[in-house]
C-alpha cells in the first residue's frame, strides 16, 4: 500500500463542523480496508483530539499519516496550552466551557480516551504555546485494499 | 432485538432508516455525555440521548453505534437528518423520558452495554 499523508485545518469554536474531519478520516480508513476495531480506535482518538482543539485550542491542524505498519495522527493547535498534563490525563478533570458541555463534551474523558485507544501518545504543551498531540497505532493483519 | 421492536416498545417515530428496521440491536445505552459513548465498543448498540444536536450523530458514527433514539419527543434538525442519511444511521424519536424509555427496552429484554 502506498503511504498517505493528509492535513486538515481545525477552526476553534466551530461547533458546527466539529468532528467532520474525524468522520472523513473514518471514511478513508474504511475505504482502504483496515480492521474495524483499529478504525474505531483511530477515529475515537482523532475525534477526541479534534474536539479538544475546537473546545480549547486556537485554530489547529490534524495530520493523518499512513504507511504499511502504522497509522499516525498529529494534532497541533495554537491555543492556551495545557498547564498540567498529568492532571489533564486524569479522568474527570476538565476545563471545558459551558458551551462545550452543552454539546455533550467536557466530561474530562478526552485525553484519557485517547490514551486508552492508542498504542503511543505524546503530548507536548506549554502554557501560552499551544499543544501538539502525537498519536500512533500499530497496523497488523490489515484487510488490504477494498477498492 | 430488532430495531422495529425498539420502535414499537418506545412508540417511536422513525425519522431516518426506513430500510433499517430489520437491524439486530444487541444492547442499549442512555447517554448525554459524548465521551462516555466513546469509552466502550458500541457495535450493535442503540444510543438513547436527550442531547439533540449534530454531535450526537457524529459521535454515534465514530463510535460505530447502530441507531440513535432521541427521547422526550425531540426531533433532529435537517443537518442531523442529512448526516445520518448519508451514513445510513437510523434516527428515532420517542415521546418517553430517558428513564422510561430505557426501562421499557429493559423490560423487553434489551440489556446495557
Amino acid at each position: 500500500m502506498a503511504t498517505l499523508s493528509k492535513r486538515y485545518s481545525i477552526k476553534a469554536k466551530d461547533y458546527l463542523r466539529a468532528g467532520e474531519i474525524s468522520i472523513e478520516v473514518q471514511g478513508i480508513l474504511k475505504r482502504i480496508g483496515f480492521d474495524a476495531q483499529l478504525i474505531r480506535r483511530v477515529c475515537i482518538c482523532a475525534y477526541e483530539a479534534e474536539m479538544n482543539v475546537v473546545m480549547h485550542g486556537g485554530d489547529g491542524t490534524l495530520h493523518l499519516f499512513l504507511d504499511n505498519d502504522a497509522i499516525g495522527l498529529v494534532v497541533k493547535d495554537s491555543g492556551p496550552g495545557i498547564e498540567n498534563i498529568a492532571l489533564a490525563m486524569q479522568e474527570g478533570y476538565s476545563t471545558a466551557s459551558e458551551e462545550a458541555r452543552e454539546m455533550g463534551f467536557g466530561a474530562g474523558m478526552g485525553l484519557p480516551n485517547i490514551k486508552k485507544n492508542s498504542d503511543r501518545l505524546k503530548i507536548d504543551s506549554q502554557r501560552g504555546r499551544g499543544t501538539v498531540v502525537a498519536i500512533s497505532f500499530e497496523v497488523k493483519g490489515r484487510a488490504g485494499e477494498q477498492e | 432485538m430488532k430495531l422495529a421492536e425498539i420502535q414499537e416498545a418506545l412508540k417511536a417515530k422513525l425519522i431516518v432508516g426506513d430500510d433499517k428496521l430489520g437491524l439486530s440491536i444487541e444492547a442499549g445505552v442512555g447517554c448525554d455525555l459524548m465521551s462516555d459513548l466513546l469509552s466502550r465498543p458500541m457495535v450493535g448498540v442503540v444510543v438513547l440521548s436527550g442531547l439533540n444536536n449534530l454531535q450526537v450523530i457524529r459521535t454515534a458514527l465514530i463510535a460505530g453505534a447502530a441507531a440513535v433514539v432521541l427521547v422526550r419527543g425531540k426531533e433532529p434538525d435537517p443537518e442531523m437528518v442529512s448526516k445520518a442519511q448519508s451514513h445510513g444511521l437510523p434516527i428515532l424519536s420517542t415521546p418517553f423520558t430517558m428513564f422510561t424509555a430505557c426501562g421499557r427496552l429493559f423490560q423487553q429484554g434489551l440489556r446495557g452495554i
